[in-house]
């Protein structure tokens, strides 16, 4: 047990390191104008997608909302494919056509970033819809939203469905306590998120998101329910971003108190923390660990840019499934 | 041949198909022991069972997004949600996903579902229960868009339409519902995007498509006796759409009239006209002229209903208007 937690330590803390260089790289490119459209940014949240992943197999799928390249990232996706589309290029995901908010990548099993909220709930639950009919015995869909989505008539139609016909499906709220501006308490009745799942008659708990342990735990257990056909489970992890919405967001509506008080919970500094208690890493390691991963950053970023635009003629490309649009000017 | 009504066509199509395609089902509520309020899946909850033929809450949004999901994977469902008017409440899913999927994914993934619905004025059904909102639905790229009028082509087109892999709206006019027609017993597909000339005629092309193809042949009958004939196309699809037979025909006869039940403004004939205009502009001897309903939601009250849409004499008046 102390050599797999050893292991998963080791494993989450690599992850979440690499998508936090990731996307500070990705917001420095943002701010010179280098990325195409708008950018929500994870940092802080990490541990979400992380622990996720970790309890996950590889034949699972997962869809996810506007805020989604640490799930990406955890699930597999190319780091230097994904950045080339974060900025619109050839060698991009799909040629510059779906960018940070729309990724997707069917070979991991990621069925689509989404940039309407709520929207990935309903696709996650028409996903493990076609997994329980095929009888698929050991495959899950796991539908990432925020806070947000909690209060949209879809959540609460799909969470019937999903109720309805014993789904196996695994919501996980990200709750970063803020949708887009307005805080949860300001936008959702009836305290917890996770409550809800009560009235649609399955579980829904509350885990803390910036501890992947915790996050790991609740969707290991909800994996196991879904795979013995005892349905959905709908898991809020309270986790915090750290920037703002969007890059370019002024962030008026909260204080640097609260940003630092989130920061002291940093999931990287926890497990790191760890490790180091445990005598599982060092100092050293940890550095190297750091800089081979910036390092593979660097070499996605300069992937990214030394890839040439996407021909014009992309644009007009699987309109329609044949491959082309469906009127011609 | 077989007679069938236009609803019991939808039923023949889709039960052939699902016994080819065991990835074929069909969500919708009041389906498995009803058949659909319309006949249209009538004995397929007894053939097929309640696995594939699925009672669902009334849900619009949740069973379009679930719709998309499965397809996602590979699954073929068929979301038939009663009402056209009843598509509103999930058009955040057909508009900003299911339509964008395949292009968002740069072709990678496919959306091989079909949403079906009745749509159209009926005596009494009322504002909300009568719309014609395919044009709306045309206008966005990808998805397709099918209007038959016939129950050979519901057949025929459902065939089709279920194995192709973009999603498609299949559109039934439910004063259709009831019509009969010989359907061949033999596996039948029609092509979407191909229009069927319904009547052959020299001095006019009246172009129209679902239920106001039959009203226009009515008015071609009348007309004849008047010795004005006129080509009847059946566009059968809005998207794709048929323009080589639009604009052959519009160019042999040089007018051309454009008919359907949606109001005027704002709808598919304004493209129809504007296409015709822009291929067959030298070959037109007067302007294209269109007849649909006036700008008002569709009251419940008959004659009322009867004094905003469309009828035959309007599409008599029409053609007399230009000949």
């Amino acid at each position: 047990m102390d050599y797999d937690r050893r292991h998963v330590v080791e494993s989450m803390l690599q992850q979440m390191l690499f998508i936090r260089l990731f996307e500070e790289s990705v917001e420095q490119d943002a701010l010179q104008g280098m990325v195409q459209g708008g950018v929500h940014l994870s940092i802080g949240q990490e541990a979400v997608a992380v622990g996720v992943h970790h309890a996950l197999q590889s034949q699972d799928y997962v869809t996810g909302g506007h805020r989604g390249h640490h799930i990406c990232l955890a699930r597999g996706m190319d780091p230097r494919i994904m950045m080339a589309e974060l900025m619109g290029k050839a060698t991009g995901l799909s040629r510059g056509k779906s960018g940070s908010m729309h990724l997707i990548d069917p070979d991991h099993g990621i069925l689509g970033l989404n940039g309407i909220v709520a929207a990935s709930i309903g696709i996650a639950t028409g996903a493990a819809f076609a997994v329980k009919y095929w009888q698929r015995s050991d495959q899950v869909v796991v539908g990432f939203f925020g806070d947000g989505a909690g209060n949209k008539g879809l959540f609460n139609e799909s969470l019937n469905l999903a109720g309805l016909w014993n789904l196996p499906v695994i919501y996980v709220c990200e709750n970063n306590q803020y949708a887009v501006e307005t805080h949860v308490r300001q936008s959702t009745a009836g305290g917890d998120l996770s409550h809800r799942a009560e009235g649609y008659g399955f579980p829904g708990i509350t885990v803390d998101g910036m501890d992947p342990l915790a996050v790991w735990e609740a969707v290991t257990q909800a994996r196991t329910r879904a795979v013995n056909g005892e349905g959905p489970t709908l898991i809020e992890a309270q986790t915090y971003r750290y920037r703002g919405h969007d890059v370019g967001d002024p962030q008026t509506y909260r204080t640097k108190d609260e940003i630092a008080d989130w920061r002291e919970r940093d999931p990287i500094e926890y497990l790191t923390q760890m490790a180091m208690a445990n005598e599982w890493l060092d100092g050293n390691t940890i550095t190297a660990l750091r800089e081979s991963m910036q390092r593979e950053v660097d070499a996605a970023r300069r992937f990214a840019l030394e890839s040439p635009d996407p021909e014009l003629g992309v644009a007009l490309q699987y309109v329609y499934s044949q491959g082309g649009t469906g009127w011609q000017n | 041949m077989a007679e069938l009504s236009f609803g019991r066509a939808f039923a023949k199509g889709l039960s052939e198909e699902m016994a080819r395609d065991p990835n074929i089902v069909v969500l919708g509520t009041d389906i498995l022991m009803r058949g659909g309020h319309f006949g249209q899946v009538a004995g397929l909850g007894e053939q097929f069972g309640p696995t594939r033929v699925i009672d669902t809450p009334i849900s619009e949004a949740g069973l379009v997004s679930l719709g998309m999901g499965a397809a996602l994977l590979g699954l073929r469902p068929i979301v038939d949600l009663n009402f056209q008017d009843f598509m509103l409440g999930a058009m955040d899913e057909l508009i900003n996903q299911v339509a964008k999927w395949s292009y968002m994914s740069d072709g990678r993934l496919r959306v091989p579902l079909v949403i079906r619905a009745s749509d159209g004025a009926a005596h009494g059904a009322g504002p909300q229960h009568s719309q014609s909102l395919e044009g709306w639905i045309a206008s966005t790229p990808g998805l397709r868009v099918v209007v038959p009028s016939t129950p050979a082509d519901v057949t025929g087109l459902l065939k089709t339409v279920l194995r192709q892999d973009d999603p498609v709206l299949f559109f039934m006019h439910k004063m259709l519902s009831a019509i009969k027609g010989e359907v061949p017993d033999e596996d039948v597909v029609i092509p979407l995007g191909q229009a069927a000339v319904r009547r052959a005629g020299d001095d006019v092309t009246i172009i129209a498509y679902g239920i106001m193809t039959s009203y226009a042949l009515q008015a071609a009958d009348s007309l004849a006796i008047e010795g004005i004939s006129a080509d009847v196309i059946d566009l059968r699809t809005l998207s794709p759409l048929d323009v080589q037979t639009v604009v052959t025909s519009v160019k042999r006869t040089s007018r051309a009239v454009v008919v359907h039940q949606a109001p005027t403004f704002g709808g598919f004939g304004g493209e129809l006209t504007s296409i015709i205009q822009e291929q067959a502009f030298d070959y037109l001897d007067a302007p294209v002229v269109r007849v649909g309903a006036r700008h008002t939601p569709v009251p419940v009250a008959s004659i009322l209903q009867e004094a905003v849409i469309p009828n035959v004499s309007d599409i008599v008046q029409a053609v007399k208007s230009i000949c």
